[in-house]
């Protein structure tokens, strides 16, 4: 079963049990980052919200350049200049954490809050060994001698699923293939005890068969040290197997977000229907796959009002004026003046 | 019409923009500028014609510049033992040292440009030969090379004929040192464009594929060649200049700042230091000048940094 | 591995017998060789004796083994302008060029490292700028003028310094040696400062150039996001991946340090073999250039023999993946 083909069966699967969240892990409001251009300041995110309560995967998608991305980074402190939290708040357990100064928001990262990137391959110093690499950033944020950072680093390889751990933590990550070193990789954000993960296309790089198992792998940890998981792709297969919840942007915005079964039978914001209605599955029986008209619009040339208007089928006149903000409709939230306002 | 717009739009671009921007670049442009006009109309209107032997007069000689209490006002930075107006000496050998400088990248370009083409469409057996002279050359620093070709021209040529051609065996000898870089730029671009599927596509219409890749090839290849040149040129005055400071580089009809360098540098410790130090600076400049230049070039072109 | 040391050597020999036909090719062709033998005072009976004991009537191909094994032989003749054998004065004068060298070496790493992966760490300070305004000043300068500029300055007009010779040596067996006295300590300041100025720029800028690139990359990415300090991740990650492509260059540039001894033994009028070349190439002395040919070319390609192996050593995937050192050299 490809994540693809599983998109619309794993909608009906029964929810995953959660225990009730009394405060959300992380929050964040009004969320803006700016660059600043000599053409002018480009908004990336122009305003986005929304919370991750422990334990629980929150899906972010949308097309390439939507600032799913970007959102990651920014959460972490890692954006890059010229790009920069120009406004909003993010926080964490009740902390805010947008604004602390650089070694505070060190000590977060890796402790605190976790993050996987896309390319394994690139993700890994070539010339360290994975086992040092391991130890190294045990030793930054647990305290723990070497000898036992060296002892968690292989019970972390063998939970991440590595064989033999004891003879390849000594190995160098051109020793690993991508799905390994990718496990590795997870290994790595995993070993501080992180509460939230934040992963950024972590399968993409990877070969279809592999992505089920990382996927598998990943959800699995994750639910067994109860960390939340920020999963950010473009792959809506993913979000369907592996999400609570999903949020769908565009153009620097939240289009919808909401509850993973609800938003996929059940899509709100047309653009979240024509996303649905693009994805392939097996069985399918139609002649020509639907696509969205158009193209997301550049950073430079976002347009007035609701950012997906142009290429809305049911844009009435409201939407050409007013930007809509996020409306609760049942279980989920929308902006979008068809379902409310 | 045509001309405005496109000047309107080269003014518009990124590149004139980082240009503007940076007022060192603007003043290195400035510099060089002014240097190339200066010598390239150097014979015009260089204050004294100092070649010309006749026009010498002994008694001028060792003055010290101007603004000196002995110095006099129509010989602006002194004169050297020859009774010479070391500003004009200056600006022709400048000319000399920017020609032979402009020539010998013209030259490596030229080299490199064509045997980078060759070795990338052709590859095998050719490529490799070629690459791996590229390779040898390139761990000869460039001084070595020119002294050797220099050095054998002088003993296989009878010596006037040697004079009256040195300045082309050096040309060659600083080209030969340096083609490397722009062969190896071009070939990898050729041999990415070899790979496209149009090159393929031109076989099956008829084309010869070469001419086609060849447009598509030399766009992409303007702006690291233009960069290479540049950094190359200033290498490649500096070369001359050393050459010629160490006696096996243009003849002594035509000197270059390298040669003035040279001759000051006799009398630099009995204290006419405006012989040397003045040359000296006058190269230091235009090196200076082209070095940044080749720097924000570099930078500006640079599609990782945009 | 062991495939990977046969290969290079095997690459070294063709390089060493390449440039051994040059030589040869000078040393036969151009200007007599029988003069570049035994000089001008032979008589003719003596040349024409000589020549057919050469077998100067041979076959190519059968001079240029001779030629080859009298070169193993240290066989290079007499020199024109000087009447010595030709390995002599170039052993005579080897040690001279070679303590240069090494000190402006030293000089260049000591100083061009540091400065480098500073000003890369450090992109926008405006000490970086200072610095990488001097280097630029740095690559501008000449290596002669530099050379004259600072016997202006430390000889002329303070008299701190000697501006030529070497000072007092020692001789140590065949080698002779300015390190063990204060007066050859003090002859080599200015030289090596001068050999060594033009390097201590380019590997300054080499290594800020290699640094910030290293400084992009993915794997520094995720160091950060694992919340690494600031120090394990230039020092620990960056530094060491900086190195590794500085390595091979800085082996090259030894080869540019020997080359640029030949200015700056010129200016301060030191007894190496740079200088010998130079006074060679103004008087045609084919026998001394082509020596000194082979000589230089033989060091080059040690030097870049040790320093592929040294590159071997420090990055763990050319141990295993031959591929990468094929794809280096394009």
């Amino acid at each position: 079963m490809t994540p693809h083909s599983t998109a619309m069966n794993a909608a009906t699967d029964p929810p995953t049990t959660r225990p009730p969240a009394n405060q959300p892990l992380l929050q964040v409001e009004d969320l803006v980052v700016e660059f600043p251009t000599r053409r002018g300041t480009l908004r990336a995110i122009d305003g986005i919200g929304f919370h991750i309560d422990p334990g629980e995967v929150l899906g972010v998608v949308g097309e390439s350049g939507a600032g799913k991305s970007l959102t990651g980074a920014a959460i972490i402190g890692l954006l890059e200049p010229p790009g920069r939290v120009a406004g909003g708040r993010i926080t964490l357990e009740n902390e805010r954490i947008d604004g602390l100064p650089p070694e505070a928001m060190r000590r977060i990262r890796g402790k605190r809050i976790g993050a996987i990137f896309q390319d394994p391959l690139t993700s890994l110093n070539p010339l360290y060994s994975v086992g040092r690499q391991l130890t190294e950033t045990i030793t930054t944020h647990l305290p723990m001698g070497q000898a036992e950072a060296r002892r968690r680093a292989i019970e972390l390889l063998a939970e991440v699923g590595i064989p033999a751990p004891e003879r390849r933590v000594d190995q160098y990550p051109h020793q690993f293939s991508g799905g390994m070193r990718q496990r590795v990789v997870i290994a790595l954000a995993l070993c501080a005890n992180p509460r939230l993960i934040i992963a950024d296309e972590p399968t993409t790089a990877l070969d279809v068969s592999i992505q089920a198992q990382i996927i598998a792998l990943l959800k699995r940890l994750c639910r067994e040290h109860g960390t939340a998981v920020m999963l950010i792709t473009h792959d809506m297969g993913v979000i369907a197997e592996t999400a609570d919840r999903v949020a769908v942007m565009y153009a620097g915005r939240i289009a919808e977000i909401g509850p993973v079964r609800q938003v996929i039978k059940h899509p709100l914001h047309p653009y979240t229907v024509g996303l649905m209605g693009s994805i392939p599955s097996v069985g399918m029986e139609r002649a020509r796959l639907a696509q969205i008209d158009g193209a997301m619009p550049r950073l430079t040339a976002i347009p007035r009002g609701c950012a997906f208007n142009p290429r809305c089928p049911r844009a009435v006149e409201r939407c050409l004026a007013d930007r809509p903000e996020l409306m609760a409709k049942g279980t989920s939230r929308v902006a979008c003046w068809l379902h409310g306002g | 019409m045509a001309f405005a717009d496109t000047m309107r739009r080269a003014l518009d671009s990124d590149l004139f923009y980082s240009f503007r921007r940076s007022p060192v670049t603007v003043a290195a442009a400035v510099t060089a500028a002014l240097f190339l006009f200066a010598s390239g109309f150097a014979p015009w209107i260089a204050p004294h014609n100092t070649y010309e032997v006749v026009t010498l007069n002994l008694s001028n000689a060792f003055l010290p510049p101007a603004w000196t209490p002995s110095g006099r006002a129509e010989f602006l930075l002194g004169t050297d033992d020859q009774g010479r107006d070391v500003l004009s000496t200056i600006m022709l050998g400048a000319r000399v040292s920017m020609a032979v400088g402009f020539a010998a990248v013209l030259f490596a370009a030229a080299l490199g440009i064509t045997l980078g083409l060759v070795s990338g469409y052709v590859g095998g057996m050719v490529d490799a030969a070629i690459m791996r002279v590229a390779d040898v050359m390139l761990s000869f620093p460039a001084i070595l090379i020119a002294l050797l070709i220099d050095g054998v021209a002088r003993s296989v040529l009878p010596r006037d004929l040697h004079t009256k051609v040195s300045i082309y065996v050096l040309i060659v000898s600083i080209g030969l040192s340096t083609w490397v870089q722009y062969a190896r730029t071009v070939r990898a671009i050729t041999m990415v464009e070899k790979s496209k599927e149009y090159v393929q596509a031109a076989r099956v219409i008829g084309l010869h594929p070469a001419l086609i890749m060849l447009r598509h090839v030399l766009p992409n290849v303007l702006g690291p060649v233009l960069v290479i040149a540049t950094i190359g040129l200033a290498l490649a005055i500096l070369t001359e200049a050393t050459l010629s400071f160490l006696g096996v580089g243009v003849p002594p009809t035509q000197p270059s700042l390298g040669t003035l360098i040279r001759i000051g540098n006799n009398f630099l410790f009995s204290g006419e230091w405006w012989m040397t130090i003045f040359p000296g600076a006058a190269l230091v400049i235009l090196v200076l000048a082209v070095n940044l230049l080749g720097d924000w070039l570099r930078d500006a072109l640079n599609p990782k940094l945009r | 591995m062991a495939a990977y040391i046969v290969r290079r050597l095997l690459q070294a020999v063709l390089v060493m017998l390449t440039v051994g036909l040059i030589a040869f090719a000078m040393f036969n062709y151009v200007g007599d060789p029988v003069f570049n033998l035994v000089g001008q005072d032979a008589t003719a009976e003596d040349r024409e004796r000589i020549r057919v004991s050469l077998g100067l009537d041979r076959p190519f191909y059968v001079q240029y083994a001779r030629f080859i094994g009298n070169a193993v032989q240290g066989q290079f003749g007499t020199s024109y302008r000087v009447g010595m054998k030709v390995t002599t004065l170039l052993a005579e004068r080897l040690p001279a060029t070679l303590e240069l060298v090494f000190a402006a070496a030293v000089i260049s790493l000591f100083v061009g490292v540091p400065l480098g992966v500073y000003t890369g760490i450090h992109r926008y300070g405006l000490l970086s700028r200072a610095f990488l305004t001097f280097s630029l000043v740095g690559i501008s300068l000449p290596t002669f003028l530099i050379g004259i500029l600072l016997i202006l300055v430390f000889s002329v007009i303070l008299g701190w310094l000697p501006s030529f010779g070497r000072g007092q040596v020692v001789s140590l067996g065949w080698w002779s040696t300015g390190f063990l006295t204060k007066s050859g300590l003090r002859s080599l300041v200015l030289p090596a400062v001068t050999l060594g100025l033009f390097q201590t720029t380019l590997i300054m800028r080499l290594v800020r150039a290699e640094m910030l690139e290293v400084l992009r990359t993915d794997y520094i990415k995720f160091a950060r996001a694992r919340g690494l300090s600031e120090r394990t991740i230039n020092f620990g990650h960056a530094l060491k991946n900086t190195m590794v492509p500085v390595i091979t260059i800085m082996g090259l540039q030894i080869g540019g340090l020997i080359a640029f001894a030949i200015i700056t033994e010129t200016v301060f009028q030191w007894p190496g073999m740079g200088l010998l070349f130079l006074q060679a190439i103004q008087y045609a002395d084919i026998p001394v250039m082509s020596c000194y040919l082979i000589l230089v070319a033989l060091m080059f390609v040690l030097i870049n023999l040790a320093v592929d192996l040294l590159y071997y050593a420090v990055d763990p995937r050319l141990r295993a993946d031959r591929a990468a050192v094929a794809g280096r050299s394009v």
